[in-house]
């Protein structure tokens, strides 16, 4: 193949890459923005809406399109279940500290794997996709569902954006984010706006899984990435912006696909994850975030 | 008072010493080699808990330092054919040079900033361990040559495959390690560390310069886990990508907690307790794993002190 069409490929496969990252990316900085606190359990909540649609998908054995769009409801809102069961027996008690929300987050993380790995399995298992169809360009062939996968979150990444900006729920949250003891006084049940967003952002990350696990496989080892990319995402954008998160997630995830093509996907991550390392001593307000108040 | 409460502080230290001593000839074999990576992990989690219990960094990233000693130890003696003492010496250098750069750069954070970057770093060491695959061939790991195995020093052959032999060195290296952080935490240093744990605006109002009092324990606490690596790499003969991932980092934390972070002795009484569970749960389960996660959430809901924490909020205040 000629660099122009390999270029081609590697671009729509950054694509789909920043696509799902985004969505991830955008749960854990809303937790973070609204909450002050780093989940880095978030990226098993991505396992499991992926292993939880692997279950539906397949015990229900009804079409593939059905069973799919079926996980598209059931895994988010399981996942949600978890987090908002976990959030209220663990993090509330620990009243958000910085440093025990990240040492029990980091228990979530074992717990929510290993339980997986005792139900699941250790194999990496395929969900069928609801549909197939290939796309002829001229020099290859691709999958139209890939295309689809692009599109529903550009459409889920809108409806965030009109929900925190245009309505009353999104409001109440940004007043959370912006000074939570006034809006405790304005009469905002901060509590609960808490265990809520918390749900929402892993609610975000399961929709994400539930979207890719047609194209890569469910496995209770898959979070691990994902976390970190989207980390690295949340610093470069800026903490808690959801403008900088979105662009940040296009960088990375195109630059990620273009990379990975071209070198070593090793060396691809050793590069970013050192960069991000720097940008957050040297500029931690993010490359697009606002100053820190 | 001061007098005696320092007597009994010396007299407990020299116990537990003694008591690792006296274990080895009434271990069963299989404890014996248990106790010995007990003792090596040990000096790993008592570097890690300079850092967390007595300076308040919480770090994610301790794994690179055990790694920086494994490697700087494991490629020396496979690639250049050091000799052992050589070797160790280079492991416990790389962890020295790799804490002094890291500490200068990840101090400038504070907070999550902190435990952020830390992993970071960390995770760009493992995944430099799995990129220099001809060298260190990833995790497969390399195993020590034969010439690795033993060692003169003055004039005495010393081999390595002697397990009575490399439980002594552990012993030794915990020994050494104990006293130099005892030294540390009960001098001058440590009561300045405490000041800066607990409120670090004011210990720079009273005029300390804390950046260089914490880099300065970022690198005796890197330094101490590479001496762990090293010991590893030379004592166990294997040297692999897993113990620079993320997961070794978080077992350093779990030891710490566990124990007690802040005292002298949790993290080895912690480092015992721990891995003699997971190895328990390891035999019924391959999801032992399960165990450390349980662990944390339990740990920072209940028994947010630890063992020994609790021991001494409750009964020993002398305890350091």
């Amino acid at each position: 193949m000629d660099l122009g069409p390999f270029l081609v490929l590697a671009t729509l496969e950054g694509l789909l890459q920043a696509a799902v990252l985004t969505l991830i990316a955008l749960g854990l900085s809303l937790v973070f923005g609204v909450m002050r606190i780093v989940n880095v359990a978030h990226g098993e909540f991505y396992m499991l809406g992926a292993v939880i649609a692997w279950f539906v998908a397949s015990l229900l054995s009804l079409h593939p399109a059905v069973g799919f769009f079926l996980a598209l409801v059931i895994s988010p809102l399981l996942v949600g279940l978890v987090a908002y069961a976990s959030e209220r027996l663990i993090l509330k008690r620990l009243k958000y500290d910085p440093e025990a929300t990240i040492v029990a987050t980091i228990g979530m993380l074992y717990v929510i794997q290993q339980v997986v790995l005792i139900g699941f399995g250790p194999d990496a298992r395929p969900v069928e996709a609801p549909f197939y169809y290939r796309i002829r360009l001229p020099w290859f062939g691709y999958s139209a569902y890939n295309l689809f996968v692009m599109a529903a979150a550009v459409v889920l990444l809108i409806g965030c954006w009109y929900i925190l900006t245009r309505t009353r729920l999104g409001l109440i949250m940004r007043a959370t984010q912006f000074d939570s003891e006034t809006a405790q006084a304005f009469g905002i049940p901060v509590d609960k706006v808490y265990g809520y967003v918390f749900a929402a952002g892993a609610m975000l990350a399961a929709v994400a899984a539930v979207l890719i696990v047609p194209i890569r496989q469910a496995h209770y080892l898959m979070g691990l990435d994902p976390l970190l990319l989207s980390f690295i995402v949340v610093i470069i954008g800026g903490l808690g912006s959801l403008r900088g998160t979105v662009v940040a997630a296009l960088i990375i995830g195109l630059s990620d696909g273009i990379i990975s093509v071209f070198f070593s996907p090793t060396l691809a991550k050793m590069l970013s994850t050192l960069l991000v390392a720097l940008v957050l001593v040297f500029k931690p307000e993010g490359l697009f975030g606002a100053k820190a108040r | 008072m001061r007098q005696h409460s320092a007597f009994k502080v010396v007299g407990l230290h020299l116990a537990v010493i003694v008591l690792f001593f006296l274990a080895q000839f009434v271990l069963p074999e299989y404890h014996h080699l248990a106790v010995t990576r007990v003792m090596i992990l040990a000096i790993f989690a008592l570097g890690y808990n300079l850092l967390f219990g007595y300076t308040g960094l919480l770090s994610l990233g301790h794994a690179l330092f055990f790694a920086a000693g494994l490697y700087g130890a494991g490629l020396t003696a496979f690639h250049l054919g050091w000799s052992v003492p050589a070797a160790f010496a280079a492991g416990v250098g790389a962890g020295f040079f790799a804490s002094l750069v890291i500490g200068v750069v990840a101090l400038r954070t504070s907070g999550v900033a902190f435990m952020i970057v830390t992993m970071m770093f960390s995770q760009v060491a493992y995944l430099a361990s799995l990129y220099f695959t001809t060298y260190t061939r990833g995790e497969e790991g390399l195993v020590m040559p034969e010439a690795a195995r033993h060692f003169d020093l003055f004039g005495v052959t010393f081999s390595l495959t002697d397990p009575s032999l490399r439980y002594n060195i552990a012993l030794l290296l915990l020994a050494v390690t104990l006293i130099v952080i005892l030294i540390v935490v009960r001098g001058p240093m440590g009561r300045v560390l405490i000041a800066i744990r607990e409120n670090e605006p004011r210990t720079l109002m009273l005029g300390y310069n804390t950046f260089l009092i914490k880099l300065k324990a970022f690198v005796i606490s890197g330094t101490i886990s590479s001496v762990a690596g090293a010991a590893y790499a030379l004592l166990f003969a294997y040297v692999g990508s897993s113990f620079a991932s993320i997961q070794y980092s978080i077992e350093a934390l779990l030891f710490t907690l566990l124990g007690g972070a802040g005292t002298v002795l949790g993290p080895i009484l912690g480092t015992f307790a721990m891995f003699y569970l997971i190895d328990i749960v390891s035999g019924f389960t391959v999801a032992y794993l399960l165990v450390t996660g349980i662990a944390l959430i339990a740990l920072v809901l209940f028994f947010p002190k630890g063992i020994l924490g609790t021991i001494r909020e409750r009964w020993m205040t002398w305890l350091p």
